[in-house]
């Protein structure tokens, strides 16, 4: 069997889970859980300084850039502009042509701005950029982003940080089912069992944050979440049985012993 | 001479390199990325592009994020 590899762009990774770097207890918790995790990439937010307070470790100093592949995001942006700004800065600061491209637009739901996303993207494929945006569960946002030149699409299953689970298995499924880039569920995955139905579905990858690093034990879950993704994706690759409403025993119905007549 | 540095008005004593920013504002070099007036200034241009009055500087890190 050949190697069943994760590409985004010009890049492969074997790892289908993609994980975060907020809201851990600690920067060493962070750490352990990306190792637990088994992840290959992680995301990154960039923001402004602070100029009274500059200096020390900063995030940076806690992930191993040659083990790791840093996904910068643009999370917080509300418009096209701060979207493509953040990511020229993230490409000069990381060094990197990967953007995980989020252009919001409410700041209760963290929806996304389909609309902003769409120029965002258009402008950062054009400057050569690997575009994975996060976008909503539609399967025709998702069309029109690769049709602009995304690496991926990253529909939500959930609002970001809900820990809800994928909340329309059937729109995922019709993004996968037409999509032909991967397609990477993004936010809303809680616990184990909802990253194996999205991996169940047939997406290429799981992006998560809060689900490990709000967990009682982030790197116990980091854990569950790498065995999920696993498991997820083999079941998919197996091919599940077919439902059926009756039972259809497993043993033998011949030869039975029978002691009265039936 | 007035400039805009992560969205606050600073006072700066005249026009300056990047680098010299930078330092002035007691912000490492490595670590960090510039914008200058919406347009990203290479690390390679610090002691090369010149602050000037009215300008809006973001100076940016990567932080914890999803």
């Amino acid at each position: 069997m050949s190697a069943d590899v994760l590409r985004l762009g010009r890049y492969d990774f074997v790892s289908r889970l993609i994980v975060g770097t907020g809201k851990y207890p600690s920067l060493d918790v962070m750490q352990a859980a990306h190792d637990a995790s088994g992840a290959e990439i992680v995301t990154v937010a960039i923001r402004r300084i602070n100029l009274d307070d500059a200096g020390g470790r900063t995030l940076l100093d806690y992930i191993d850039r040659d083990r790791y592949t840093i996904l910068p995001n643009t999370a917080g942006c509300y418009c096209a502009d701060d979207a493509v700004l953040t990511a020229q800065l993230a490409r000069e600061l990381l060094s990197t042509d990967l953007i995980k491209l989020e252009v919001i637009g409410d700041a209760q739901t963290l929806y996304p701005d389909t609309r902003g996303t769409l120029v965002a993207a258009e402008r950062l494929v054009a400057e050569k950029f690997t575009v994975l945006p996060y976008i909503g569960d539609d399967p025709i946002a998702c069309r029109q982003l690769e049709e602009l030149g995304c690496a991926a699409v990253m529909p939500l299953a959930a609002p970001i940080g809900s820990g809800l689970g994928v909340c329309n298995p059937y729109s995922i499924a019709i993004i996968k089912q037409r999509a032909k880039i991967p397609v990477i569920v993004d936010a809303g995955v809680g616990t184990a069992s909802d990253a194996a139905i999205a991996m169940e579905l047939g997406v290429d990858a799981l992006l998560m944050n809060t689900g490990i690093a709000r967990a009682r034990d982030p790197v116990l879950m980091a854990t569950a979440m790498k065995h999920a993704t696993i498991a997820g994706r083999q079941a998919f690759l197996a091919g599940r049985m077919e439902k059926r409403l009756f039972a259809d025993a497993s043993s033998p119905m011949q030869d039975l012993i029978g002691t009265q007549a039936r | 001479m007035k400039a805009t540095i992560n969205g606050r008005a600073h006072e700066l004593p005249g026009e300056l390199t990047v680098a010299a920013l930078l330092e002035l504002l007691g912000s490492p070099t490595s670590g960090v990325a510039v914008a200058r007036n919406d347009r990203v200034v290479r690390h390679s241009e610090y002691s090369s592009d010149v602050v000037r009055e009215g300008d809006r500087l973001e100076i940016i890190q990567a932080v914890a994020g999803g």
